[in-house]
């Protein structure tokens, strides 16, 4: 469904270096039973968040007062595995609206385009540059700036472009979402079936 | 004329249309459904007031979260049980074939589907789940999409998708006595990492690949993600044909000719470009275990799980962090060490010819005391051969558990759990964190790995067990 409009966010990040960051650890498979989608965030992260009675788990960065924001700066191949479109609603849901890493897995990725999650891809280095900031001051604000495709550290200015086709770019900033697009060309794609 | 390749011609006659400066409009033949990630699609589908364009094209089945026990009654677990009644309502408002629990032809969606001959090569196949990529073993470009994707294709049989780069894997050579293409694709995903294939699309190709059964190579195609490929194919061949001749939904007559006609015109031309291009020796790959937390994380059954040399910052943090979970010290082997389950299953390992496998092997045998072992069929049709063969009469005296259809301890929706801390050695395809169960230690393996740590009780190179 379509979602909100992203232009530009400015905000405070929460940081989580792990690498290899698989959707089960995002959202347990045993929390995909719903029917609809609501509440997902309640159990984002939920294993790494709480222990087995429930109890939050005080080393995690998500139980942290010190960190919060509508950034998540995650560490290298974050996404990876299980294609459940779940793990980003939970992002979602718990308030994220964008995340930053220096490797995406694929249909993650892609999934995140499509809930209006915006994915941003940085250099190892300008990656490193926003853990070592974030660990040094947890109130350092980042700027993502989607019409100008820039992240930037407001602190010192540093900043990074990043990629995203003209298409997704449009459809985030305007909130439209693909089946829109392909509602559109429905008599195309009523010829190429009829050819199939 | 331009050399091109299977990936790029299966590709290229699916494209209704390239937006500029974005992706393509990608038209699917086939879309499989399952409980757990089309219920939210289709409750948008409603919320915009659109139906099932072409209900004909999907086909679902009920995987994930059903029980293995007792599945001619009603499900137990509440919301379990309703996500299955979700899709028994929405398969019958919109005439979707459903195949439900206990017909003929239920189980794991990415056994079905080869099983029924609705798997062929050529065809585009997605399904929301990341496995998909099982059914390019067939030579169809086959992957995993999100609910949202699984919305667009039922409303329009498209999805907007960017054409992912090209990658070929070649092995060569023969595979030796107790290695299995489980341990091929173990092996390669050790080699190349987790993250190795992400942003491709993969061929895999060369003779150790062309000699193995569609079973095997389903396997292989299977853990195409495991690498960060989005899908992996193999080009169709005799073994392909024969395989799906007779299949409930194979053309027939001259429609099987014509098909086979076209089907052998889907290989990579001579020449062909390849944006990136990996070769094995077939004769350096051994039975294979992973002893961490992402399916990288693979070595030899006789090594030692390497020391942390030459890693350092987040990836030293994290790969201690997997070892901690896992129990394990850098350095040590895994060889030897006490097991407390074994699951023999899944869309990676669930067919006959992997129970076939573990029967022989325990043949006669019993599992060890402080085993565990369960034996999941991935469809009702495996479980119903390895009935007529013999095989669960087989696996019963030596102390197997069978259980009834479905994905199971794979990724633990039901209530087919490791318990916490338990060490499971498995067919499956995932070693995540809790993956099978909250605390859950996986280690990955092929069946002949799995049915010899089943009799010994410990991690067993297969070999040396056929040996004795």
């Amino acid at each position: 469904m379509a979602y909100d409009k992203f232009t530009i966010l400015r905000d405070t990040a929460v940081p989580l270096p792990t690498e290899n960051v698989d959707t089960d650890q995002i959202i347990p498979a045993r929390f995909l039973k719903a029917t609809e989608r609501e509440g997902f965030g309640d159990n984002l992260f939920r294993d790494w968040r709480y222990d087995v009675e429930g109890n939050p788990k005080k080393d995690f960065v998500l139980n942290d007062p010190t960190y919060s924001g509508k950034i998540l700066v995650a560490g290298k191949n974050f996404g990876s595995g299980s294609s459940r479109e779940h793990a980003v609603w939970a992002l979602y849901d718990y308030g994220f609206r964008c995340v930053v890493s220096s490797f995406f897995a694929d249909i993650f990725k892609n999934n995140c385009l499509n809930i209006g999650v915006l994915p941003v891809t940085v250099s190892t280095e300008f990656a490193d540059k926003l853990f070592n900031a974030i660990e040094a001051d947890p109130k350092s604000e980042i700027e993502i700036n989607l019409p100008e495709q820039k992240i930037k550290l407001l602190a010192t200015g540093e900043s990074e472009s990043f990629d995203i086709n003209e298409y997704k770019k449009a459809n985030m900033q305007n909130g439209f979402d693909d089946i829109d697009y392909l509602l559109n060309m429905s008599s195309e794609i009523e010829a190429f079936e009829a050819s199939k | 004329m331009e050399k091109t390749t299977l990936f790029d011609k299966i590709w290229d006659s699916h494209v209704v249309k390239s937006v500029p400066a974005g992706p393509d409009v990608f038209f699917i033949d086939k879309h499989f459904i399952h409980e757990v990630t089309s219920p939210v699609a289709f409750l948008n589908l409603e919320k915009r007031g659109i139906g099932v364009k072409y209900p004909h094209r999907t086909i679902a089945t009920p995987d994930h979260n059903v029980p293995t026990i007792d599945q001619d009654q009603t499900i137990k677990d509440k919301l379990s049980r309703m996500q299955v009644e979700r899709l028994r309502q929405n398969c019958a408002k919109y005439g979707i074939e459903l195949h439900d629990l206990g017909s003929a032809h239920h189980g794991i969606v990415h056994v079905i589907g080869p099983e029924l001959g609705v798997t062929q090569p050529g065809m585009t196949i997605v399904c929301g789940d990341s496995h998909t990529s099982t059914h390019g073993a067939f030579g169809a470009i086959a992957f995993g999409i999100g609910t949202s994707e699984v919305e667009m294709v039922l409303a329009t049989q498209c999805i907007m998708q960017s054409k992912p780069k090209k990658m070929r894997i070649s092995v060569e050579g023969e595979l030796g006595k107790g290695v299995t293409s489980k341990d091929i694709i173990l092996y390669i995903i050790s080699k190349i990492s987790a993250a190795g294939a992400t942003g491709y699309f993969v061929e895999y190709a060369g003779s150790a690949i062309r000699n193995l059964s569609m079973e095997a190579r389903m396997t292989i195609c299977n853990m195409s993600i495991e690498m960060g490929a989005r899908g992996g194919l193999i080009a169709p061949d005799e073994t392909t044909f024969a395989f799906l001749k007779g299949k409930q939904y194979a053309p027939k007559g001259e429609d099987w000719d014509k098909a086979v006609a076209y089907w052998k015109t889907l290989k990579t031309d001579d020449g062909a470009v390849f944006d990136k291009e990996l070769h094995f020796d077939a004769a350096d790959i051994e039975p294979m275990i992973t002893y961490g937390t992402n399916p990288g994380m693979g070595i030899k059954v006789k090594d030692s799980i390497p020391t942390t040399d030459g890693m350092e910052g987040s990836n030293k943090k994290s790969y201690l962090k997997s070892l901690d979970y896992m129990g394990f010290q850098p350095g040590e082997p895994v060889k030897g060490k006490q097991v407390d389950y074994v699951f023999v299953g899944s869309c990676t390992n669930g067919r006959i010819e992997d129970i076939r496998a573990v029967a022989q092997f325990v043949k006669g045998k019993k599992k060890a005391d402080n085993i565990t072992a369960w034996i999941v069929p991935g469809s009702r049709e495996v479980e119903k051969l390895a009935h007529e063969e013999g095989l669960v009469k087989i696996l019963e005296e030596a102390g197997f558990e069978l259980r009834q259809p479905g994905c199971s301890a794979c990724l633990a929706m039901n209530d087919d759990k490791i318990p916490a801390g338990k060490y499971a050695v498995s067919t499956s395809n995932r070693n995540f964190e809790g993956r099978q169960g909250p605390g859950a230690r996986t280690m990955l393996a092929s069946p002949l790995t799995v049915a010899a740590v089943a009799v010994t009780g410990r991690i067993t190179d297969p070999r040396e067990v056929f040996e004795n």
